[in-house]
């Protein structure tokens, strides 16, 4: 009965922020430009046919393309765990979900939840701008790369959402918010630049498997240390 | 939040019974200022209470602790007879509350800020009741418009719904009669006078002294984080209401 409880307020917090992202636009285009434009700039940034050193077969771009792209869905993803919590404060919404009964769990699951939705929409959007800026092909690697995406995404957005949370009430919080999550995210963003890499050119040794298993410990760690902290973290 | 020691359960089913709110020494303190310092208040079922007193005099700091929403410095405070931080669902369970900003959604409709409120209460209203409660606030024709859109007047009309959809037992308002037109500061009378009808609790911080004294039982006069007159609002001394503060004719 408790269980259901939470996942009814959990499902309300998701269906509510999406139903508000879907109608506010313009937040959602702006993080959408914003990524493409920091994939652009990077290509203006290394030219287009720069050669790689490490290897003669591809361009500057395409080696160092797992690299960019997750900088920008990890700029991106900041971004968006700031905006759900913006929305609450903008009518004093965050008070108005404290007050309400229940297990603060459900709330946070229900942030996270549609903090994933909107990141993975993003790279919808962002890996295939990144296949037609950085000439990769995609195609053939997609359910692997979907993978790799789905769990970094997660401990993104499971983290992101509960700084972002810790952030929430204060004045500075959009500088503090990457300068705390940043540091976090290191071993994640090195395992999904590594898999992702790995992915695109392929694994001649075996290694996929060992940075996707480090993914699948990050979701672990950071949704069991989020879950249960959040509860401290949302109280004044 | 300190615990008190656990009391005999038939004197605590009692007292849950009559006293809705009771404080003791309630502290507060933000950075090197005391918001609250040592506040006592009891407040008994039935009762609607004004809470008046100059700005930064802590009444809306004590609202956000009798919400839960804030958490004491030191005292001791029961909800229904129950310590909040050992079962906040259930004392939550009980409270409504307009906060000094609404708390609504601009981008989503009145129905669908009412529909996220009931599931958030875990009420399994259907949409004909949520309309029929906005029907009942004179918010039927607006009620598919995106709050954003609302006057102040509409938007304090659907936070107070909001703030009764799930019957609370103490119901805290802060500062409802501001920023509202004639019509406005007429239908928060209305509340305030359905709660009074239906035996229901309000505390009530305002600065409209001579207009929630009308409604209200008792005057709980706030200054400097301390209580300075409790008692009948007719008879408050005036050197008890802040000077910005009008009497009651």
């Amino acid at each position: 009965m408790m269980a259901r409880d939470a996942l009814r307020r959990s499902w309300a917090i998701v269906w509510k922020d999406l139903l508000i992202e879907r109608r506010a636009k313009a937040a959602f285009n702006a993080m959408a430009l914003f990524a493409g434009l920091m994939l652009l700039t990077f290509g203006f940034a290394l030219g287009p046919d720069a050669p790689s050193f490490a290897t003669g077969e591809e361009t500057l771009l395409q080696h160092l393309s797992p690299g960019l792209l997750w900088v920008a869905i990890l700029f991106t993803g900041q971004l968006a765990a700031d905006r759900s919590f913006q929305l609450e404060l903008e009518r004093g919404g965050l008070d108005a979900l404290r007050v309400y009964p229940g297990d603060r769990t459900a709330l946070y699951v229900g942030k996270l939840v549609s903090n994933l939705a909107v990141m993975l929409l993003m790279e919808v959007l962002l890996v295939p701008c990144a296949a037609i800026l950085y000439s990769l092909d995609l195609w053939p690697r997609l359910p692997a790369l979907s993978g790799v995406a789905v769990l970094a995404t997660l401990a993104f957005a499971a983290t992101g959402t509960f700084y972002a949370a810790l952030t929430a009430n204060l004045r500075a919080r959009q500088v503090l918010l990457p300068l705390l999550l940043f540091p976090v995210l290191i071993p994640v963003v090195l395992a999904a630049v590594k898999a992702t890499g790995l992915v695109l050119r392929g694994d001649p040794m075996n290694e996929l498997g060992s940075w996707v298993k480090l993914l699948a410990a990050a979701d672990v760690l950071f949704l069991t240390v989020s879950a249960l902290t959040f509860e401290y973290v949302i109280e004044e | 939040m300190r615990a008190s020691p656990a009391p005999d359960v038939s004197t605590h089913r009692a007292q849950d019974e009559r006293v809705v709110v009771e404080a003791r020494g309630l502290r507060r303190r933000f950075a090197r200022t005391w918001a609250l310092r040592g506040l006592d208040l009891t407040v008994e079922r039935g009762e609607i209470v004004a809470l008046l007193g100059a700005n930064g005099s802590g009444k809306t700091t004590l609202l956000r602790i009798l919400a839960t929403v804030a958490r004491p410095s030191g005292g001791e405070l029961r909800l229904f007879g129950v310590a909040p931080d050992q079962d906040p669902g259930a004392v939550r369970r009980r409270l409504g509350v307009l906060a000094h900003t609404s708390g609504l959604y601009g981008e989503l409709s009145a129905v669908e800020n009412l529909r996220f409120a009931a599931l958030m209460y875990g009420l399994a209203l259907p949409e004909r009741a949520l309309r029929a409660r906005l029907a009942e606030a004179g918010l039927a024709r607006a009620a598919d418009a995106r709050v954003g859109t609302y006057s102040q007047g509409m938007l304090q009309r659907l936070a107070l719904l909001r703030a009764t959809l799930h019957d609370p037992d103490l119901v805290l308002l802060d500062e409802p009669y501001t920023a509202l037109d004639g019509s406005g500061l007429a239908l928060v009378d209305r509340f305030l006078a359905a709660l009074r009808s239906a035996h229901k609790t309000a505390i009530v911080a305002t600065h409209a002294v001579e207009r929630s004294l009308r409604h209200c039982d008792r005057a709980v006069v706030l200054t400097a984080g301390r209580v300075t007159y409790d008692g009948p609002p007719g008879a408050a001394p005036a050197s008890a209401l802040p000077p910005a503060l009008e009497q009651v004719p």
